[in-house]
């Protein structure tokens, strides 16, 4: 889950970083009240879930209070990357002498929360490991001990001489570290961490996604989730606990399974048609679940044709196909559907679907191919 | 002969009172795996009834469960909130091989389970797996028995449905498998391709392997190179997600293409750069495994 930079900001100072104040504005007219408060410059920032805010426009620079309000004007509801902005963080310019980055994250091969420092700040971290690697070091935090003072001391070490400002940026490995993890982060990122002219480092830019899997057990970061930023049929999905991501084409997919929901989506291109969703409806065959993923899925205007893709092992076919069966009682769909189910009992299956009047198949690649046909025609 | 597990494996079930837990263990028991035990907390003293009114001892804690019953391999089927933990009292407990079913453990947890189990030399396999099967001999998760017979093949895959499927087409064919095995769909998984492959090229049965990949992390590639440097079998290879959006988790944790890096397509080429052949489609995979073993 993606937090905006003013609750990453929240979360970090909460853990002792030096983080430059800030408030969020919804309004030009806010924006104007909070630069004025905070007098002389400022800088007035797109709240969005997406990186290149400041290439797209969304980052400005403001003299007076009036500016704020201007670029205010400019930046809420404008689309970055296709999501709009619905909210500024108004913050007190820096003065900057040197622009660094610092950043942990999961790190799949060493199983262990990752740092990652670089004296190169203020640009994309992944163009810097692309054209610069040896600008990066990387060090792999032991889970059982946690970040431990001389490792902070030396990660800071790689990024600043003056005695002072290296043991500020200790510090702050060490709080970004316990930020991490008392939010159940899986990356949480400084863009830049800051000097100023008179040696004060700071954090004036945070990024921060958090484990989902981590929101059971803390309720406050979980409210920090915006669900202005996702389309209302990913909102729904969750709430209904199923997988689901939103995409272009029309072909609507419903597929137990999240590796055979890939591969069906794949499927679909390769007879070249194009997916309009993945969508895991998990091992169960509750008629109420597949009632939610059709509502879900038809909730799309480009969805032309239904394809459920079924594999009965645990779950058997024939309560599959029953599920099925009841859901369409329930809900009115005017759009072609065409299902596969195999596996465990699919004869009885089959005969129950087409005792309803579906077209049922056993073979993935069939009734992909039909699925295609379908959207095609339509 | 098989991976990891085999008429040998003796079962405790942890969470064997729980809605999953109580339902495949049932399943497990009527294939033939061994259940000595099951455990949860407070129920120590009780019995399971499985099929044909065999009784497993239920224990409080996985100590006594291996004491009293040489157990050594479990099983968890623990909500997400308490499997980190009931993990590591496994790997305690004296046990060579922990399947660890459960979805949705939190990743910082796992990091701390990972490194318990690797100071202790014990084999961790998941977490959010489907476990494994060796056809014949036994079954330790939830995969489906019916569709598996005893055969050549060695199965991997990141995935669960998805490995259905390709176990099915190759049984359909009467093509069977020395072991499937399921690692996993998370981030950080204890047991990885490279483990599993290492193990299938020392099994004598097995003599060709397919391995079932999905878009994110490196995992794939480090397996393919793996195989160009110490495999003689021939493997085949499928990857899930050429159709992902980057930066989207594809349902499992794990399935997410983090800025330009964990693409199907980067996948598929380290698969055919090092002799891996790659079906373009699940049913492709049959035709390749033939062609390999002819």
């Amino acid at each position: 889950m993606d937090i905006h930079e003013y609750q990453a900001k929240e979360l970090f100072r909460a853990a002792g970083v030096p983080v430059p104040p800030g408030e969020i504005a919804t309004s030009p007219a806010d924006a104007e009240a909070i630069a004025r408060k905070y007098g002389g410059m400022v800088v007035v920032k797109a709240q969005v879930h997406s990186g290149g805010r400041g290439k797209a426009g969304g980052v400005k620079l403001a003299k007076t209070p009036e500016e704020a309000r201007k670029y205010a004007e400019d930046i809420l509801g404008m689309e970055i990357n296709g999501l709009t902005v619905h909210k500024v963080l108004v913050t007190p310019a820096e003065d900057i002498e040197t622009e660094a980055y610092l950043g942990v994250l999961v790190d799949r091969k060493t199983q262990s929360a990752m740092f990652m420092v670089s004296a190169e700040g203020g640009v994309d971290i992944e163009d810097v490991a692309h054209n610069n690697p040896d600008a990066i070091r990387t060090f792999a935090v032991d889970p059982r001990y946690g970040i431990l003072p001389h490792q902070a001391l030396w990660l800071a070490n790689t990024l600043y001489d003056d005695p002072s400002e290296m043991k500020q940026a200790s510090k702050i490995v060490t709080q970004l570290y316990d930020a991490f993890v008392s939010s159940g982060a899986s990356m949480a990122e400084i863009n830049p961490l800051i000097t100023t002219p008179s040696g004060e480092v700071k954090a004036i830019d945070a990024k921060v996604s958090i484990d989902e899997n981590e929101l059971f057990r803390r309720p406050k970061v979980a409210e920090m989730r915006d669900t202005s930023s996702e389309p209302p049929s990913e909102t729904k999905a969750r709430e209904a606990g199923l997988s689901y991501v939103k995409l272009d084409g029309n072909v609507g997919c419903c597929v137990n399974g999240a590796g055979l929901a890939m591969a069906t989506m794949d499927l679909v291109k390769y007879y070249g048609g194009e997916p309009a969703n993945f969508l895991d409806i998990g091992g169960s065959s509750n008629p109420d679940k597949v009632v939610s993923a059709l509502e879900i899925i038809t909730s799309d205007p480009n969805v032309k044709v239904i394809l459920f893709n079924i594999f009965g092992g645990i779950t058997r076919c024939d309560d599959v196909a029953r599920g099925i069966v009841t859901a369409m009682k329930r809900i009115d769909i005017k759009i072609p559907i065409v299902i596969r189910l195999t596996g465990t009992n699919e004869e009885l299956a089959l005969k129950i679907l087409a005792d309803a009047g579906f077209s049922a198949y056993t073979s993935m690649d069939d009734v992909v191919e039909k699925a295609v046909e379908l959207a095609g025609n339509a | 002969m098989a991976i990891f597990i085999d008429s040998d494996t003796k079962l405790v079930v942890q969470g064997i009172t729980g809605r999953d837990g109580s339902f495949h263990t049932t399943q497990m028991m009527e294939y033939g795996t061994q259940v000595v035990a099951g455990v949860t907390p407070g129920k120590g003293g009780q019995f399971f009834e499985g099929p044909d009114g065999k009784k497993v001892p239920i224990f409080d804690c996985m100590d006594e469960a291996v004491d009293a019953t040489d157990a050594n391999t479990s099983v968890i089927y623990v909500p997400p909130a308490f499997a980190s933990s009931a993990i590591m009292e496994a790997v305690d407990s004296g046990v060579d091989l922990v399947v660890a079913i459960t979805e949705g453990v939190p990743v910082l947890d796992m990091a701390r389970a990972h490194a318990f189990a690797h100071d202790r030399g014990v084999r961790i396999l998941g977490p959010n797996c489907p476990g494994l099967l060796s056809p014949g001999k036994s079954k330790v998760g939830i995969l489906p028995a019916q569709i598996v017979t005893e055969g050549p093949i060695g199965v991997v895959s990141r995935s669960g449905t998805l490995t259905y499927e390709a176990v099915f087409q190759l049984t359909s064919v009467g093509l069977g498998q020395t072991t499937c095995v399921g690692i996993g769909g998370d981030p950080l998984i204890g047991t990885n391709f490279i483990d599993c492959l290492e193990a299938f090229e020392a099994d004598p049965d097995t003599k060709a392997i397919v391995m079932i990949g999905e878009i994110g992390g490196t995992d794939e590639q480090e397996a393919a190179e793996y195989v160009s440097a110490h495999l003689s079998k021939p493997v085949v290879g499928f990857i899930a997600g050429q159709t992902a959006p980057p930066g989207r988790t594809m349902g499992h944790a794990g399935a997410i293409i983090s800025g330009a890096a964990g693409t199907a397509e980067e996948k598929m080429k380290a698969f055919e750069d090092n002799g891996i052949a790659v079906a373009k489609r699940p049913k492709d995979i049959v035709g390749l495994i033939q062609n390999a073993l002819a």
